[in-house]
């Protein structure tokens, strides 16, 4: 076109008229052919592109490919045949009205696929983040953000990879979690290939990335995540800050071994074998280790585990029971996500029909039954984690100091990929103990050419998926005894009840025997004196079958009273064993309706010892009309911590301020990082000597007591609560703004679900705090047939575009359960079903 | 009736492109549809403008009502709109329409002109 302009332009006189009519119409043509094209371009590229956090907006509003077919049909009819290669026979699959897949299949690999191909179709994008984020690959999809990048480097000098490339080798060295495992990824990946544009989750398009192949790998980064939730969290390193300050024999004040409340797992009085093995307290301890740290340490964990992921569960025998049959409870209690981190199933095969709670990210049922037996699972909250100081040869980490030579580490080169950016490269240095978390590259200051290398089980090599086959196909105590006898973190208390009456308990894991003292601080790293010396014998693990009260009950109280001959730290919560063990000793001729009742209960033992102690203390004299009314609601208060009762939002904020004033103050001498002694342990202290150590208020000259403390507490908290009455009212449930948020919390709030009208605290038995709680509760009364009730807060469909998506919130929130179908294969015309899925291999 | 045939082809070929290509596809429809149905360029730009208008918008309502709304509320809120589905179907429809439309714009720019002079 422009060659006629530059070529033809002559301006000849007569011509003059033509030509520039003959430009102009062709200006006329490309000016608004140029700018709508421009426009055009621009348009799509500004559409087709993320800006910061905003998907590429044309893409995600398109009907046809975009959020809008994420969108499901309500009254969806999910019938379906499908043909897939990789099995062996034919799967029935029915879905039921709550959109629960009944599996029906002819063999053990065809029942792993097809769970597989169903957490996939349902819960792909949350599965495939739960291990992105266990592996320390969140900067890789999420973006550039300092947060992200030290969330990832956390997660890989913790040694979350090394860990699962540990178990895998296990997983993969028994021929049935291998079977089992291949069967379950090929499943996922079979779902994963039909995955297009238009059906991709709608948490890919909105974060703009696509799902990759699964793999048994990613399998076992699921169940190091499970680890790290569970028995990931410790205190050493605050303690070790706090010891540069408070002797050894203070610390055991602030942190007591055995609450003088406990009520442990395995009753009073059980008799217990000599120790099979006994660890010697290396010479120096005395004065190297307990002596005062001179320094504190800057190492600091930035994304600890929750220190409430804890359970209660427990089981009554057939002599307590109104059907005669035992009745097994249980409710983990974890984040409250959507998707949830639960999903049900049953899986039927020729030899095995189990019915639970399911973890997307890896096979069988977790939390379940089958016909002859019942399990579940509370949180064994031992410490199992321990920190050494190394003593590298230089800035290269190539060498530390260890028995009296230079040792040479391996170094890990760790590539952090981050979307937007380059990539990140982090050196972390191996030893005998574990990996250096902790050096100057990842802390910046302070450690002074040292590193904190980390002791832990859940990196030794293990196959915890094992159990969880064998428990699905138990028949007897026999069988479970053997299923529970290998696994290793994280540390669980094992209910277990069988139809033929038998109920009992084992608290299961690899537990170091420790000597008195190991491993509450960081130890001494430069010799092998203060490495573990062994492991407590499998048959030492606290157990207790067919106890003479009828009953088991655990809720991540110490297991154990102190006449269990080894040292056994943990970050145990008191409570909910006491109300739990006093409800279950009064209670006869019990009822599934019963126990529902009971995983409801909103008592709050702690309170019932804590209210009367404020009270006793608190000056009346000068209070204002407000802190009056304060005063006077507990009085009244029958510690029950009910969604509209204001009480237990006064106690709360006011026991809160207590600690605050109690502690704070000294601990505010304590440089670094530090954490509170555990409200149980105040409480206790107070009640033996409330003139103790603490009570003074160390900033002033004035020596305080008591009542001026509760007094002070009681203003604090006034102020508080003068302030939020005015607000939005005192009532229990506002306070605590109890809700369900989606994976990703504040970044896709309205996916989420806020303001339910629930009761409970941590530590009550229904333990429902702001977000978190009983993440699945289950009733199982095994009688013939199998009685079972459960619920868990979320739905079963991921996607946040489903009715399915969190249709058991309301229920959950006001206490309702589902009866659990044990489908059997003659009912496959029964009204509950409303949809079938065939899957053949051609 | 030209203007209506060029709307109504637009909206038809953006529907069948949609399912095997990508979403921009909408722009080479309305392109296309531009370049053969001549038009002036205002009413270029509106059929395809329009055409990609009522196809997103009815393509959007139909899956949003079989839905009982339930997804388009919470992306409403996302986005944000307050929550308001009409709303988040109207921001759908005018980003297809304005692409549908600047894309029919460049179509129907490449069309001879009729001379003025007779």
């Amino acid at each position: 076109m422009f060659h006629l302009f530059s070529e033809n332009y002559q301006p000849k006189k007569p011509q003059t008229f033509f030509l520039s009519s003959r430009l102009y119409l062709l200006l006329m043509r490309i000016i608004p052919f140029v700018i709508g094209l421009v426009i055009t371009a621009t348009l799509i590229f500004l559409l087709d592109n993320r800006w910061g956090s905003t998907p590429a907006m044309g893409r995600f509003l398109s009907p046809q490919q975009g959020f809008w077919q994420n969108a499901e049909p309500a009254s969806a009819n999910n019938n379906e045949q499908l043909s897939m290669p990789g099995l062996k026979g034919k799967v029935d699959v029915y879905m039921d009205d709550r959109l629960v897949p009944h599996v029906f299949a002819q063999n053990d690999e065809d029942i792993y696929f097809v769970q597989g191909y169903l957490h996939a179709k349902y819960r792909l994008w949350q599965m495939e983040f739960q291990v992105l984020a266990a592996a320390g690959r969140v900067s890789e999809k999420m973006g550039n953000d300092p947060r992200f990048l030290r969330y990832d480097r956390e997660q890989r000098r913790l040694g979350m990879v090394w860990a699962a490339e540990n178990a895998l080798k296990e997983v993969e060295a028994n021929a049935q979690t291998k079977s089992a495992g291949d069967a379950y990824t090929a499943g996922v990946n079979a779902y994963i290939n039909t995955v297009t544009k238009s059906t991709l989750p709608l948490e890919y398009k909105l974060l703009g990335y696509a799902p990759e192949p699964w793999s048994n790998f990613k399998s076992a980064l699921f169940l190091k995540m499970m680890s790290k939730t569970l028995a990931g969290y410790d205190r050493d390193l605050e303690f070790t800050n706090e010891r540069t300050v408070f002797p050894d024999s203070i610390m055991q004040m602030l942190y007591p071994q055995v609450p003088d409340s406990l009520v442990p797992i395995i009753p009073k009085g059980t008799a217990f074998a000599p120790p099979g093995i006994v660890p010697v307290k290396p010479a120096t301890a005395d004065s190297v280790y307990f002596g005062i740290e001179t320094k504190p340490t800057p190492a600091v964990e930035k994304y600890k585990p929750n220190r409430k992921n804890g359970s209660n569960n427990w089981v009554v025998g057939g002599a307590k029971t109104a059907s005669g049959s035992p009745i097994l409870c249980n409710d983990p209690h974890l984040e409250l996500s959507l998707p949830s981190i639960w999903y049900e199933m049953q899986l039927t095969t020729p030899t095995m029909s189990v019915y639970g709670a399911t973890f997307p990210g890896t096979n069988s049922v977790i939390i379940g039954f089958n016909e002859n037996v019942a399990f579940g699972f509370t949180n064994a909250q031992r410490d199992v984690k321990d920190y050494y100081a190394i003593r590298f040869k230089d800035a290269s980490k190539k060498e530390y100091w260890f028995d009296s030579a230079w040792k040479e580490t391996q170094l890990r080169i760790d590539t952090i990929k981050i979307k937007g950016a380059a990539d990140f490269y982090d050196t972390v240095a191996y030893t005998v103990f574990g990996p250096v978390m902790y050096d100057e590259s990842f802390t910046s200051e302070g450690l002074n050419g040292k590193g904190v290398a980390l002791r832990w089980t859940a990196h030794d090599a293990s196959n915890e998926g094992l159990m969880w086959l064998q428990l699905n196909r138990a028949k007897t105590y026999q069988d479970y005894e053997a299923a529970i006898k290998d696994f290793s973190t994280p540390g669980q208390n094992m209910v277990f009840a069988s139809a033929t009456g038998d109920i009992a308990l084992w608290q299961q894991a690899k537990f170091p025997a420790r000597w008195q003292g190991q491993g509450k601080y960081i130890m001494p790293g430069e010799d092998s004196s203060y490495m573990w010396q062994g492991f407590i014998p499998q048959a030492e693990n606290p157990h207790v079958i067919n106890p003479a009260s009828g009953f088991i009950q655990s809720a991540n109280q110490r297991p154990v009273d102190s006449t269990y001959p080894y040292f056994i730290p943990g970050n145990y919560i008191n409570a909910r064993g006491i109300a739990v063990d006093r409800n279950l000793s009064q209670m006869q001729n019990i009822t599934p309706q019963d126990m529902m009742q009971l995983q409801q209960n909103v008592y709050s033992p702690f309170a019932a010892g804590a209210v009367p102690l404020l009270l006793k203390y608190v000056q009346t004299s000068g209070l204002s009309r407000s802190e009056e009314n304060y005063v006077n609601l507990l009085r009244k208060w029958n510690f029950n911590c009910d969604a509209t009762a204001v009480a237990p939002t006064v106690y709360q904020t006011w026991w809160d301020s207590l600690e605050t004033v109690i502690w704070k103050d000294e601990l505010a001498t304590v440089k670094q990082k530090t954490v509170l002694p555990d409200e149980q342990t105040l409480l206790e202290i107070l009640l033996k000597d409330s003139a103790m150590l603490f009570v003074d208020d160390v900033t002033t000259t004035e020596k305080e007591t008591i009542q001026q403390q509760v007094t002070k507490a009681l203003h604090l908290a006034a102020k508080y609560l003068d302030d939020e009455e005015s607000k939005t009212g005192l009532a229990w449930a506002k306070h605590k703004n109890p809700g369900v948020l989606h994976l990703l919390k504040d970044a896709l709030l309205p996916f989420g679900r806020q303001g339910l009208q629930v009761g409970g605290w941590s530590n009550t038995i229904n333990a429902i705090t702001t977000t978190h709680g009983p993440s699945w509760r289950m009733v199982v009364e095994l009688s013939s047939p199998v009685k079972a009730f459960g619920i868990y807060p979320g739905g079963q469909a991921g996607n946040p575009g489903s009715k399915y998506y969190d249709n058991f919130i309301n229920d959950w929130a006001t206490g309702k359960y589902y009866e659990l179908w044990l489908m059997k294969e003659t009912e496959t015309t029964d009204k509950r079903i409303i949809a079938k899925i065939t899957f053949t291999n051609s | 009736m030209k203007f209506l045939l060029a709307t109504l082809l637009t909206a038809a070929f953006a529907f069948l492109a949609g399912m095997f290509l990508p979403w921009w596809s909408i722009a080479i429809v309305a392109f296309l549809v531009a370049l053969l149905m001549k038009q002036n360029i205002g009413a270029g730009f509106l059929a395809g403008f329009a055409g990609i208008f009522i196809m997103w918008a009815l393509y959007a309502t139909v899956i949003d009502v079989k839905n009982d709304n339930f997804l388009s509320h919470q992306i409403a809120k996302l986005l944000p709109l307050g929550g308001s589905s009409i709303l988040l179907v109207f921001v759908t429809a005018l980003v297809g329409g304005l692409v549908g439309g600047f894309a029919a714009m460049t179509g129907s720019a490449l069309h001879k002109e009729k001379r003025r002079r007779r």
